[in-house]
């Protein structure tokens, strides 16, 4: 019994050693909570309840009788596959040439896929409208030829894929590299082709990160608004996406319609959340070090 | 099948990793690679394996050229260091890849494809452990599944890349004795790559000694160990003693040490060392027999099979010997004793003029 005493003090000083003071710990958390409180749950409630303040009814009515909106809706759900179609293949051949390959002018390939991460969105816009556009490098040409880049679908595409670029290569870069290519050359050596290679073994290997970075670009490319505002031209039924809908709905003072397109991009921005949960839950060992 | 390189070369930059290369393995043989790191002996392998291309020189496989051959063209079945074993699946998929991606024409059916992994897999002793996944392995097993992988493929050649150096020291000595066994069963014209002596020297019926890009010996294990070729082959392959010193006119005389030298009869000196293996080494309490040294025990290692002597000569140069336990319980050296050593055989080399 004697033992028990010293054994029980010492364990209470160890602890204090490695623990701040109540005050400290309780002053943190409050601070953290109230933060993402008043930052987060709070406007997202709100965008919610002005969603849904008039009933169940109305909140349908305002998706989908307004003809522009529901035109903007289904032009979201065009331009973002086709756009983050283009970046799994941009993605994957940027991470595999820089994951595999030593070549001339590999560090720049690198930075520059960061680019539109740094580079402001309204200032990607600009660029495609120079490009693009009637008083741009190629306007008069695509004009002369009946081609609509500007103000129509495939600028929309563009610019969204350029500004969700990075996800998919940025995610996959640390996979394949963390992983080597000795599984590859194993495939190669042992009859493999190319493609049955990357088929069998690279895909398996990295599909966790893919999953990844899809669901991040598929985010980003979402919620784009910058880029798309400029090339977009902000022209209701035609070239109007949802986030543009939404700030065209909320200068117009109708705001039970502005609000309920915006809960519809939060509630796809919520469900992208818990499928990125659900997939780190299956593969916590699986994807070595990401990010 | 045999296998024949000729004159290869291949370089990293400015680094000469195979210098002129040429080495022919007859068809059935079991050749080790021996060298330190960096000596070429893995750049080698992967130029046979069609995994690389050699800058200059040929790899003829049973008299064919067959150096710009695809590597999967090559009928090689290679094992690498670290097993590259495909990680998602299970150690039967493992197996059973090099079968299930050949051309439809070609390919087995399911089950032919299921027998013929189940009878690797027996070979390799690892049948029971089909449907685990590699993580699930051990590093010697994974080493087994990675030899299955590359045999299913009935490979003409058969080519390890230091196929035990990520094992511990047990299983290393376990798994080249089973190797040795499953050549001697199946006789694949194999070449292994190792930087251990021992493996090359107790696995292989050739050794092929390198060392900086080039070939410093070829032979039996036997020949190379009893009559090295160079003074690096008899560095590289196990303790040595070395007198330094000169040759000239038919002597090499090195330090205390004084042995006809008939190689170079010139008046003309020489750099120039003796080498002399630990066990090559006896000691005597008095200097009956001419051409040795004194030297002082600084220590008497007892435990094992063999006694090592430790002994400091003159100058202070250590002297490593080796003696039986029969000899030790004539002599009974202590340490701080002086005691007579004299080398039973000397090997002589004249040193590269660069100087080393």
């Amino acid at each position: 019994m004697p033992e028990t005493a010293p054994t029980a003090r010492r364990i209470t000083r160890i602890r204090y050693a490695r623990q701040d003071p109540a005050w400290v710990r309780w002053g943190l958390t409050l601070a953290a909570v109230a933060v993402v409180g008043l930052l987060i749950v709070v406007p997202v409630v709100h965008v919610f309840a002005g969603a849904l303040s008039d009933g169940l009814g109305a909140y349908w009515k305002n998706l989908f009788a307004d003809p522009d909106t529901r035109h903007s809706i289904l032009l979201t759900l065009t331009v973002v596959p086709l756009a983050l179609v283009a970046n799994i293949v941009f993605g994957l051949a940027a991470a595999w040439a820089i994951a595999r390959f030593r070549f001339p002018g590999r560090t720049v390939l690198t930075a520059l896929i960061d680019l539109p991460f740094s580079v402001s969105p309204v200032v990607a816009g600009l660029m495609f409208v120079l490009i693009f556009g009637l008083q741009g490098y190629l306007g008069p040409l695509l004009q002369r030829h009946g081609v609509k880049i500007l103000f129509a679908t495939p600028g929309l595409i563009l610019a969204t894929a350029f500004v969700t670029f990075p996800f998919v290569a940025r995610e996959l870069i640390p996979v394949m590299e963390a992983i080597g290519e000795e599984e590859e050359i194993a495939a190669v050596s042992l009859g493999a082709s190319g493609w049955q290679m990357f088929r069998r073994v690279t895909v398996p290997n990295i599909k966790w990160g893919l999953a990844y970075g899809i669901i991040l670009c598929n985010a980003r490319a979402m919620g784009e608004f910058g880029a798309v505002y400029v090339v977009s031209g902000h022209i209701a039924g035609q070239t109007d996406t949802m986030p543009l809908r939404v700030e065209k709905l909320f200068q117009e003072y109708n705001l039970p319609g502005s609000f309920a397109v915006a809960s519809l991009l939060t509630l796809l921005a919520i469900l992208t959340l818990v499928v990125k949960a659900g997939l780190e839950r299956r593969v916590p060992s699986e994807r070595p070090h990401v990010d | 099948m045999s296998i024949e390189v000729r004159n290869v070369t291949k370089s990293f930059g400015s680094f000469r990793a195979v210098n002129d290369v040429s080495i022919t393995v007859p068809t059935g043989e079991l050749v080790a690679l021996l060298g330190p790191s960096g000596s070429g002996k893995t750049s080698l392998l992967r130029i046979i394996a069609g995994l690389e291309l050699p800058d200059g020189g040929q790899v003829f496989f049973e008299g064919e050229d067959a150096t710009v051959r695809d590597a999967r063209d090559r009928g090689v079945g290679f094992v690498f260091q670290h097993y590259a074993l495909f990680r998602h699946m299970t150690v039967f998929e493992n197996v059973a890849f090099g079968l299930r991606v050949r051309p439809r024409a070609t390919r087995p059916r399911e089950a032919e494809i299921r027998a013929k992994v189940m009878e690797l897999l027996k070979l390799v002793q690892l049948d029971w452990l089909a449907d685990r996944f590699p993580a699930a392995l051990s590093g010697g097993q994974r080493q087994r599944v990675a030899l299955a992988r590359a045999l299913a493929v009935e490979p003409r050649v058969l080519l390890l890349d230091e196929p035990f150096g990520s094992l511990d020291a047990k299983v290393r000595q376990e798994l080249r004795r089973w190797l040795r066994r499953l050549h001697d069963e199946i006789r694949v014209t194999s070449v292994f790559v190792t930087h251990d002596q021992e493996e090359a020297l107790e696995v292989s019926d050739r050794v092929v000694v390198m060392n900086q890009g080039r070939v410093e010996q070829i032979g039996t294990p036997q020949e190379v160990f009893d009559h090295p070729a160079t003074a690096f082959v008899m560095n590289f392959l196990g303790h040595v003693n070395i007198f330094h010193g000169r040759v000239e006119g038919g002597k090499a005389l090195l330090g205390p040490l004084a042995v006809d030298y008939p190689e170079h009869p010139h008046e003309q000196a020489l750099p120039a060392a003796g080498y002399a293996r630990p066990h090559e080494l006896e000691v005597a309490r008095s200097a009956d027999v001419e051409g040795g040294l004194w030297a002082t025990v600084r220590h008497v290692h007892t435990a094992g099979a063999t006694v090592k002597l430790e002994l400091a000569d003159e100058d202070g140069n250590i002297l490593q010997v080796d003696v039986t336990r029969q000899q030790h319980d004539e002599v009974r050296p202590q340490a701080g004793e002086r005691l007579y050593v004299r080398p039973r055989t000397l090997r002589v080399f004249v040193e590269p003029r660069s100087g080393s």
